[in-house]
Parts: C-alpha cells; structure tokens; sequence
C-alpha cells in the first residue's frame, strides 16, 4: 500500500470496520463496500442510521450507491481528476482544517527552487528520462534536504512500501512557514497544481455534473473539522489502476486537507479483496519486501554488508531509527545460533533483487521459456490474471508446476481444459509441463490468523480433519522444507549456508506430524534469547542478537505467552470508547486500532472536540490516554521539542502525531515514496478514448508499466474502434474467480451466468436485448455474456462527446465440480497487462467495443497469431536458442519497458524489438 | 394486538409467545445471505440456474418450495423534482437536447430499423414530461423513443444544455426486499388445507407438516400472498417454517441470523411491532415520510390477512415489490357469501325434503 504509506507513514488501513459507525460521512469510492464487504457493511448502516452521510462515487451503480445518500457516476479511471476538483474546491473555499494542515501535515515545508510540476512541464514532473521512463526524484525534495541513499535511483519498485519516506527530512533542517503564504511552501504548491481542476474541467474529464462534484465536496466539507468526521473507504476500484498509488495518495491528500486521519470516524479503510490479503504483505508473499516491510536489498548496491543496508534503510529520526533492531531479529529468527555479529548474522546471504520480479514479469519470462518451474499456492491466475490467455500459454511452457488447491480448478487444468485447447492451438500431448496437484485443507480444516482489512489478527482453531491427503500451506511448506535441508544438509557449498542454517524445528504433532501454528506464532512475535521468553512488545527488541522476531510489527501478538490473537471478547460496547473492543482479537502495531491516533488531539494535547475525542494528554499522570493505545510515546509531553541532534523517536516533537515519518508530518506532497510524482496527476487510462484534456502532449502516465510485445497488444488510443470503456467489479453472490462459489448451488443460483451491465441507448445502437447474447472485444480476443440491461449505468456527457461504459464482473471460468457448477467465460482473457509503477495491475479500466451474439471462437486465440510470432522470435533471435528452450534465461528489464507517452507513436512490433535489443545488452540489469 | 384464535393453536407449550419476522427494507442491501441461509440450514435444492431478463439481480424469481426466502429486486426509474423541473425549462426555452429514454427493464424495445425517419418534429412539451409525475413506474415515465417514433422523429443526443431523456430516465433508486411467507393471523392455507398437514404452532407461525400434506393444492390458491408452491419431485406443498425447529431449541431463524445489517429482525411478535413503530416515528423524522408498515399496527378491519407475523417496512406502494394491497385468507373473505350460500343451499334442500316428503304424503294418501 505504498498510497498509504507515503503519506502518513504505514501501508495499511487507518481505522477498523466498526469505526464507521462514529463517522459523520462515510465516503466510498475506488470500492464497493456493500457489495464486496457485507458484513463490514454493517457498521457503514449503523452509521447511517446515526444520520451519517453515504456517498458513493463509482463508474458502476451497486448495491453500494443504491444505499448511499449521493451518488456520482464517473468514467472508469477518472478518479484523479474527480479527487483533484475536491482538492481545488478544499483549499479555493479555503473549507480546510487550518489547525490540523499547519500543524499535522507538510503543508509549511518550503520544496526545494528546481523543483516544477505538471503545469509548467505539459504534464511531467521535473526530473523525468524520456530514455528509463522514470524520474530522478531529487528535485521534489525539500530546501536544503540531502538526497536520501537509497531513492532518486530509477527503479521499478513494485509493490514497495516506501522504506525511505521522506529520509533526510528534519523538522529543524528544513525551512517552512507556518503562514502557508511561501510560494514555495507544500500548500503554495498544491494549490497551483490543482488551479485548473475546476468544476468544468472534471464534468468534462469524469463525464459526472459539476453540481455532484459541488455536493460532495461540500458534504464531506460539513463533514469535517474540529466537531465531524468523515471515513474514505477504497479498495481495488482504485489501487489497480495505471495510476493507483497517486490516486489513493490523492484521496490521503483531501483526508488530511479536512483533518480527517488518526481521529475516530476519519482516516482511509483499505478494504482487501480477500481473506488475510493484508497479511499477505505484512508477512509477504510479495519479492521486494522482508517481513515488517523491511526492505529487500538489491542486487545494484555497492557495498552489502548489514551496515550499510541498515544505513540505506534507517532514517535518523522517527520510528524507522529502530530499523536495525527489527532486522537483526529477523535474522535470527531465521538463522538461529549461526548468525552471528561476525557473519553480519547472515544477511550476506539473503538474495538481492535484481529486477522486477513480480507476477506480471515472471510469467511473461514464462512465456518466453525462462521458467522452469512454479508454485501456485491460494491462487489461480489461469483465470484470476488480467490477460489470463497469456497466463496459460506461459503455463504451458514450464517444465514443472505445482499447484495447491482445494480442487482440480483452471490452473492445475490448463493443460486439457482451456479455450486455447479447446481452440486447438495448444495441444495437451504437446504441452511438456508436468502438473503436480496437491490437495490442499480449506480453511476450517486448518488453524491459523488472518490478518485483515484493518491489520487485525483473528485466530481460527480448526473445526474439523480435512479429507484424504488434502493438507494445511503450513504442513507443505515445513515437510517440503525439511526435504530440501535433508537434501543440503551435508553440503559444503558458500550459498548451501542459509539452507543449512535456516531455523526449522517446530514440534510435530498428530499422524500426520503437522507442526503447530502456534509456534509460528511464537516465532513471529519473537523471543527474548537469552530467557527464552516471549518479548511482550517490539520494543523490546535490540540489535545485538540477543532477541528474535519474525515480524515486528506482529510483536507482541503472544505476549505474555497468550495468543493475544485468539481472544474474542467486545467487552461493553455501550461503555465510552466501547466501540474499540481491544480485546478482540488483536491488532498491528501493539494493539492499536486506529493510526496515527496522537492526531484526535490538538496540538496541546486536548481533544479537537468533546464529540470526537479518543486519545489526549493526560497532565495528572503525565501520559497520554483514552479509549485505544496511544500511536505516541506514552509519556512525551505535547510541549517537547527536540533538540537539533536529537535521534530516533526523541527527534520527534510532541505535537507530531506521524511518527514513522522523521518529521512527525504527514506528506501532502511526497518528496520521496511514489515513483510517478509527488503529487497526484491526472492521466489517462492505458487504454482510453479519449484526449487528456489537462496535459493533452501526455496522455497516459509517462512511468506506468506496460509490456510492448505483440501478444500484450493494446487498443489504440482515441479510436473509433473501441469506443467503449468498461471496467470490472464484484458481486456478493460470488467470490474472486468463483472456484469456491459457482460450484455451490446455493450460490450459483443466484448469479448463475457470466453477464454484462449496459445502458439502454448502446444496447438498442447495438441491437442488444436483455438477457440476450453479447460480445465485448479488445485486441486481445473476446469474450461472450448475457446483457444486462439497465439505466444503472447512464451514457457520460464528456464536452461534446457522449461515451457509454459498461460494467463486467470477473467470476466466472471454466471450472466445474458437478453439473450443479455454473461456467463462463472470465473478462480478464480480454484484459492487457499493465498497470502502475508501485504495483503493477491495471485491470479497472479499457477500452473496447461490443455487439450482440456470441463469440466466433474462442476467447482468446486472436492473440494465437502473435503468440507464434514472438515464439519464433524467441527460437530465432537469441544467440542461446540452440539451448533446451527452457533454459534461456532473459533479463528482466526485458520485461519492464516503459511505456512512451504517446503510445500511438510506438508500434507493439517495435517495442519488442527494443526489447530484444535490450535482453542482448548485459550492461542493463534492473 | 393481533392474535389467531386460540383453539386454533396446535401445539401447547407454557409462556411460548406470538413470534415473528419485521423486515425493514430502508436497511437491506441485497446481499441474499438470508436466501442461502434458508436453503442451507432447511438443505433445500437450488431451483436452476436461470438468467432472468429483467429485475435486475433476481435470479430465482419469486418463493416458492424450494426458495422459502426471495429477495427482490426493483430499479426504480423516476426524475428527481429538479432534474425534471430543469428539463422542463429547457424545452419551454427551446434549448433541451435529449438522450432517449428506455426503460431498463421489461422488454418490448424498440428496434433501430423500427424507429422512424428523421423528421423535423418538436421535442415533447412540459406537459407531456409533467406526466411523469411524482410516485411514476417505470413504464409512466414518458418514453422519448416512442414519443418521437409517434412524431416521426428520429431521437438523437441533442445539443442543447440539458439532457432531457436523462432527467425523466435517471435512475433513481434501486430498492431490495427479502420477502417471506407472512405467517398471516387469518392463514389462507391453513384454513384450505383439507388433511390438518398445516397447523398453528405455539409461536402461532403456520408450518406445513410435510408428513401429513398429501399433496392436494388447496393451499396454493388460498394464499393471497402466492408463497406455498408444490414440490416438483414428490408434490407436497412447501415454505418457510418460521425455523420451527430452531425457535423448538431457542435459536432464531437462519434468515435473521445471518442478515448482516439487521434488515430482518426475529422476536417476540408484540415487541417486533412496537420496534417497527418507532423505526417508522425515526424514519420520518429523518424526512423519509414515505415509510410504513405492511402487515402490522392497522386498524382491525383494515388488517392484511388479520395482521401477518411477519411484516415489512416499506417506502413504495406493495405493488412495486409484488405484495397485493389488501389480502385475506379466502375463507375470511368469503366467508360471509359462503355461510349465505350454504344457508341458502340448507334451506333449499330443507325445503325440498320437506317437498318430497309432502309429495310423498299426497301420493300416499292418493
């Protein structure tokens, strides 16, 4: 959530679910709460019932706006300039939250003289290399800020919590001016960025009236301030975007112009599309980042020893300081008694990072033969990936590929059950990859946490056996770890070390030695080594190999030797703060249940009103209370001031409520952090049709991340051919590809086919009958549904243009267990791989066009012509070809060309064949 | 409060009290969770897997034997007063362009080939557009389409200011309602049903004994309410049963369980009423004047079917979720005419014994 964490210090949610109901406003857009979060919707209708205002700003008319006061239909992937009018409406009404902006956020902070943005660059932000398709980021920094170690180094960094935020930066180094007026100044610069986001322009980008923009603008505004709050929810409606990290970055940016984070019924719900997708990237799965968002270290940095990855990691002042506490422990964790202060206790060893090495990247090297082999573990990219016809035909050229899954579903069938085999251009005897399905439990038939939307860890004991050989992740991952130890164990080889070394002792338990998740638990929370106590708080770690700890920020999860996580008690919910119920479950970072909560008070110390209240400085016991643990050192008076050599936490004021910022302030603008601008830009979707009518020489997003072959074609922009936008969302009925809810009758009943929202107008110009047949197509092939016909969506007036969306859900596959199951075909086969530079998806939005009837062939083998193309090309062109085909390895940058700005100027063929180039030229490595 | 006659009851248990269902539409969100619910917890079969034109998400049609819970739902078209007071200024101005209006669901859709040929024809006046007054269907919404299919005008995206099509077609709201068989004080079924297979309980919910239901019908007809349906496969009539077996054991019914905002509320039928009472007191204080209740707290003599045990709030007139306005049991109904009608029929028959008896006393003595 590198949104987030860039502007207020930490890559998760806020607040929790049941803080809506002490919301004013529950703003919610980039999500549909309702519709993909029942449950948790539950609290939005309590608030609702309080009187609380519902907005809901969305391309598609839910059942999230059908309970919302004020809706607003918008064009698929216009949010920034929607989010931009907000912006300019705030600070031109000048409707912000004086106290909190001047005090809280950057807004004084004085940016450096070389720094220029959009306005006067047509859209680009100084500093940007045509050439890498990326930035220098030193010129965004504050007057007289070093350029921190580790940043301003052109990189795709996907999925990277900003481990550098603001490095450098220091309250007493860096010049402001309270009064705003510095025409340098953060808030000087805001309001000349966004001066031309007026009402007009954003009814003419977003295709909404510039009375809805007005209204909500000025609901959340009544919403807000010292007596109100209001809540933003987002959650992949916005983050898979081509510009999803500034557009939350945008929605950070309001939040804190109305004073809205770290106070009860405020802040940003992150809310995660799927069962413990937040502890995903606590504990990652992700390849960029180490547990606790400690960053991965890369291949390019000079020198490796822990010292200076510490350095490059640490920041002088604020919470980061303790960054060598938190790795040492890792460390040992990991390696046990063999790491030591000698060996740098092991870090030599971690690997580096070379490139980009997220999912996108790797199965297009798979594609091209440069993968041997694969675990798929809780996914199931043959149909849950955008372009899922280039997933499978990367599948396709494995050698091996084990899937874990509860059935035999699109991933583990590909090789007999496919549109591509179906089509006949592959052929299962043809297909060389060795398929190994291992059953997996579900999740009643294991114990376990998960972490959720609101960083809280929720235990689950195990209900029942599972079936057969079907198994738990965690009794995989350990028997398969103890296979390939056993096989190193007597090696003698340098890089053997961290396998021979790595911690992997759980106790077993039951007939099938299934280790206990508990003790990972324990592992994870980290121990005192000397004792072998719990340590109760990761403040207690140090850095001198005397404690372990697997994930800070999950220490103390079992202090006291209590597994904090399977608690389940509300307590009085009735009772003042009673809402919180710290004793359910427990939360990250020590039990807080809202962040950044030193902000609910004014910079004295006393509640901003005696409505919101929540944590204050108590003078009497000279600590800060309330009714959640305080996101602030207990016992720092709201009147310290550092001292200019001050370190770590000391370095931080007491009126600083952001305290893993050095400077205790959140970021309006983001010196440092996203790797698109510092401040959020409108740009047009990847594929749009339409002119970006701010920056009309740009268009797209200049560093987003789009792979130029010919088998990931994009629709041309501002073409006729394909008119239409369309974008994808959720249903209730049905859960992510729809494996576990198209075979349940119950549910397959109730959404039993693949189907397409569409307004009148275009259904009667296409001749498209409710509930009839139709086709959507993009360059990438297409895919038939029933229409649903409906005014739900209404054609958008954008100037002179009327464009027409339409709205798809993306539950449906191939996969059946019984003939009860229900099948369809999946809207990603028609979707490119694309997406933005922090993260890398971009699936909310294309463009395409659509007729009535069925499809002429299968989905996707339109592309089978380029696929043979680049297959060729691979065979023929590299110097390696003579090799097994799978054994050429390409370099990853290969893999993440930039995508020019004027995308009709560069034709896919042509981008490939730079790309080749590049792949020959071994002096570009990530 | 409203109460089915006592010796009705079949089933005696000390302190069991009336209990029922109050469903509030203002707080469902259309999650279907009550629907898959009832069919897990009462291992009901799913009834196919049918993709409806029209109402919107409904994908399994109405209640029936195996669909005891059925949410529907209603895209409500309507302008808004300041969207339509704007198109109709624009038009008495000269300067309203228009994208046509089409009803969303429904079919009947005009064709482009059977739209007509340009022509030089107006746009509708304000008088046409001020027929879709407040509280309009769908289908009273002026149609733009075949308003100029009637002028001869080809509708066209317009290019005055205002979007006249849009304001009368926007949509306006789109409304869920998880209905459910009423338990009705004066229950059609029960008093059709000729084998005493559906009996009054002790919390006074009607439940059909599917061990007794020979499978006749009767019930079917006699419900104003259209809820009891026979099964396919071995033809017994079917719906919900309140959870009589989980209310036996002190459990609330699986619908209100598992609804996640409270939309379905389970109690004590006397308490259920005073709670919807105030929920309407609060709604219309919070300006939704448009809140009532369907089934509960009328006046006797104006009660649906003697008052249902389960009832709904509603912000629309029952027809626009399928609910009839004025229900009762058949034999409640028509009660009255029957007994006048059997009467007569004694009284005929009476007299025609006492004919033929006199008949016979004449031949007798002749």
């Amino acid at each position: 959530m590198p949104g987030l964490g860039t502007s207020f210090g930490r890559g998760g949610a806020t607040n929790f679910q049941q803080d809506f109901q002490q919301s004013d406003c529950v703003w919610i857009q980039g999500s549909s709460l309702v519709e993909a979060h029942p449950v948790g919707s539950r609290w939005m209708m309590k608030a609702r019932e309080r009187g609380a205002k519902i907005i809901h700003v969305d391309p598609h008319y839910s059942r999230t706006s059908a309970v919302a006061d004020v809706y607003v239909q918008i064009r698929a992937g216009s949010d920034i300039a929607f989010l931009g009018g907000l912006i300019r409406h705030i600070i031109e009404t000048e409707s912000y939250f004086k106290d909190y902006v001047v005090n809280y956020t950057n807004a004084p902070v004085i940016i450096n003289e070389r720094y220029q943005g959009p306005e006067e660059l047509d859209g680009l932000f100084s500093g940007f290399d045509p050439g890498s398709g990326t930035y220098d980021t030193t010129t965004w920094l504050p007057e007289n800020a070093e350029a921190p170690s580790a940043s301003g180094q052109p990189e795709h960094a996907t999925q990277a919590f900003d481990e550098k935020t603001g490095a450098g930066m220091g309250v007493s180094e860096v010049p402001e001016d309270p009064t705003l007026q510095h025409p340098r100044c953060v808030f000087q610069i805001l309001k000349r960025h966004y001066a031309r986001y007026t009402p007009e322009m954003v009814e003419r980008i977003c295709g909404c009236s510039k009375e809805d923009l007005l209204h909500v603008a000025e609901t959340l505004i009544e919403n807000s301030g010292r007596e109100r709050t209001s809540m933003l929810a987002y959650a992949v409606g916005w983050t898979q975007h081509s510009t999803g990290v500034q557009t939350i970055r945008a929605g950070a940016i309001i939040q804190l112009l109305l004073g809205n984070v770290g106070r009860p019924g405020g802040g940003i719900m992150a809310m995660r599309g799927h069962a413990s997708i937040q502890g995903s990237s606590d504990i990652p799965t992700l390849y960029d980042i180490l547990p606790g968002y400690l960053r991965m270290p890369r291949a390019r940095e000079q020198h490796l020893t822990l010292a200076d990855y510490i350095e490059a990691g640490s920041t002088k002042r604020g919470w980061w300081a303790n960054f060598d506490k938190y790795i040492v422990s890792l460390l040992k964790a990991w390696f046990g008694d063999a790491a030591t202060a000698e060996n740098d206790y092991g870090f030599p060893y971690l690997p580096k990072i070379s490139g980009n090495h997220s999912h996108f990247p790797t199965m297009l090297r798979a594609v091209d033969g440069g993968l041997d082999g694969l675990f798929v573990m809780g996914q199931n990219p043959a149909v849950g990936s955008q372009h899922s016809g280039l997933q499978r035909r990367a599948l396709a050229q494995l050698k091996w590929l084990v899937v874990r899954d509860l059935a035999d579903l699109e991933t583990a069938s590909f090789w007999r059950e496919s549109p591509e085999v179906r089509s006949g251009e592959l052929r299962p005897e043809d297909i060389g990859t060795e398929v190994f399905l291992m059953p997996a439990a579900t999740h009643v038939e294991k114990a376990g946490h998960f972490t959720n939307t609101q960083r809280l860890l929720q235990w689950r004991d195990k209900a029942l056996e599972p079936p057969g050989d079907a198994r738990s992740e965690l009794h995989f991952t350990y028997h398969l770890g103890k296979r390939i130890k056993a096989h190193y164990a007597n090696s003698d080889r340098e890089r053997d070390w961290p396998i021979r070394n790595l911690t992997w002792d759980y106790p077993e338990h039951g007939p099938h030695a299934e280790p206990s998740a508990e003790d990972v638990l324990r592992e994870i929370n980290g121990y005192e080594l000397t004792t072998g106590k719990l340590v109760n708080s990761f403040t207690e770690l140090r850095n001198d190999g005397t404690t372990s700890c697997g994930c800070w920020i999950y220490s103390g999860c079992f202090a006291d030797n209590v597994n904090q996580t399977r608690r389940r008690n509300p307590g009085d919910i009735d009772s003042p703060g009673g809402w919180v119920s710290p004793e359910w479950g427990w939360a990250w970072p020590a039990n807080r249940r809202i962040f950044y909560n030193r902000a609910s008070a004014d910079p004295e110390g006393r509640p901003w009103s005696e409505r919101k209240k929540y944590i204050w400085w108590d003078e009497e016991q000279a600590r800060w209370t309330g009714y959640d643990v305080p996101d602030f050192p207990p016992n720092k008076r709201p009147d310290y001031r550092p001292t200019d050599d001050a370190a770590g936490v000391e370095g931080i004021g007491g009126d600083d409520p952001f305290i893993m910022m050095p400077d205790g302030r959140a970021q309006l603008f983001a010196p440092t952090g996203p790797l698109d601008g510092p401040l959020p830009t409108y740009y047009e979707p990847f594929e749009s049709p339409f002119t970006n009518a701010l920056y009309p020489k740009i268009g797209g997003n200049p560093c987003g991340v789009y792979w130029s072959r010919p088998d990931n074609p994009l629709n041309v922009s501002r073409s006729r051919e394909y008119p239409v936008v369309a974008s994808t969302f959720r249903l209730t009925e049905q859960h992510t590809a729809g494996a576990m809810s198209r075979n349940l009758p119950w549910l397959a009943e109730l959404q039993p086919e693949m189907f397409v929202e569409i307004n009148p107008q275009l259904a009667r110009e296409r001749g498209i009958e409710d509930g009839g047949w139709m086709t959507v197509m993009t360059e990438r092939g297409e895919i038939e549904a029933r229409a649903k016909v409906t005014s739900r969506l209404q054609p958008l007036r954008m100037g002179d243009e009327v464009v027409h969306q339409i709205s798809m859900p993306w539950h449906w596959g191939t996969y059946r267990s019984s003939e009860q199951g229900v099948t369809g075909d999946s809207v990603n086969d028609i979707i490119p791989l694309s997406g933005d530079p922090n993260t890398t998806i971009e699936d909310k939005t294309f463009s395409c066009d659509v007729r009535a009837g069925r499809r002429r062939g299968e989905s996707t083998c339109r592309l089978a012509h380029e696929h043979e193309h680049v297959d060729q090309m691979t065979r023929e062109g590299d110097h390696e070809a003579e090799l097994p085909h799978k054994a050429v390895h390409t370099l990853s940058s290969l893999y993440e060309l930039p995508v020019p700005g004027d995308r009709e100027a560069r034709e896919p063929p042509e981008g490939w064949e730079a790309a080749r180039e590049l792949a020959r030229d071994p002096g570009r490595t990530g | 409060m409203t109460s089915a006659a006592p010796t009705e009851i079949a089933v005696r248990r000390d302190g069991a009290v009336r209990m029922g269902f109050f469903t509030d539409t203002t707080v469902c969100i259309g999650c279907k969770s009550c629907e898959v619910a009832c069919k897990q917890w009462n291992d009901l079969p799913a009834d196919g897997y049918q993709f409806r034109k029209g109402g919107s998400y409904d994908h399994t049609g109405a209640l029936g034997a195996s669909t005891w819970r059925h949410v529907r739902f209603v895209e409500r078209l309507e302008p808004s007063p300041a969207a339509r007071a704007d198109a109709e200024a624009a038009l008495a101005a000269g300067g309203g362009g228009h994208v046509p209006n089409i009803p969303a669901t429904g079919g009947g859709l005009p064709r482009p080939e059977e739209l007509g040929g340009a022509g030089g024809g107006g746009l509708p006046t304000p008088e046409e557009l001020g027929g879709a007054g407040g509280g309009a269907r769908p289908e009273e919404v002026p149609d733009l389409v075949q308003w100029a299919e009637q002028n001869g005008d080809t509708p066209v995206v317009g290019e005055g200011d205002v979007d006249v099509g849009a304001a009368v077609a926007a949509m306006d709201r789109w409304l869920f309602m998880s209905d459910v068989c009423k338990h009705c004080t004066n229950a059609g079924c029960l008093d059709a049903c000729p084998t005493g297979a559906i009996i009054r309980t002790e919390f006074q919910t009607v439940v059909i004994q599917p061990d007794v239901c020979n499978g006749c019908g009767y019930c079917i007809p006699s419900c104003p309410f259209g809820v009891p349906n026979r099964d396919p496969y071995d033809g017994r009539a079917a719906k919900c049963t309140l959870c009589y077996d989980r209310l036996q054991d002190g459990l609330e019914p699986a619908c209100a369980k598992a609804c996640p905002t409270d939309s379905i509320q389970f109690g004590p039928y006397d308490e259920l009423v005073e709670t919807a009472k105030g929920r309407v007191v609060a709604l219309h204080e919070r300006g939704v004047e448009s809140a009532y209740l369907y089934g509960a707290g009328d006046e006797p003599g104006e009660q649906l079917a003697g008052g249902l045990g389960a009832f709904f709030l509603l912000t629309e007139a029952p027809e626009r979720f399928g609910l009839p306005a004025r229900a009762d049991s058949p034999a409640q109904e028509n009660g009255p005419y029957a007994t006048a009608a059997g009467l007569a029929a004694a009284a005929l028959a009476a007299l025609g014994t006492i004919a033929s008896f006199a008949v016979a006393r004449r031949r007798g003595r002749g």
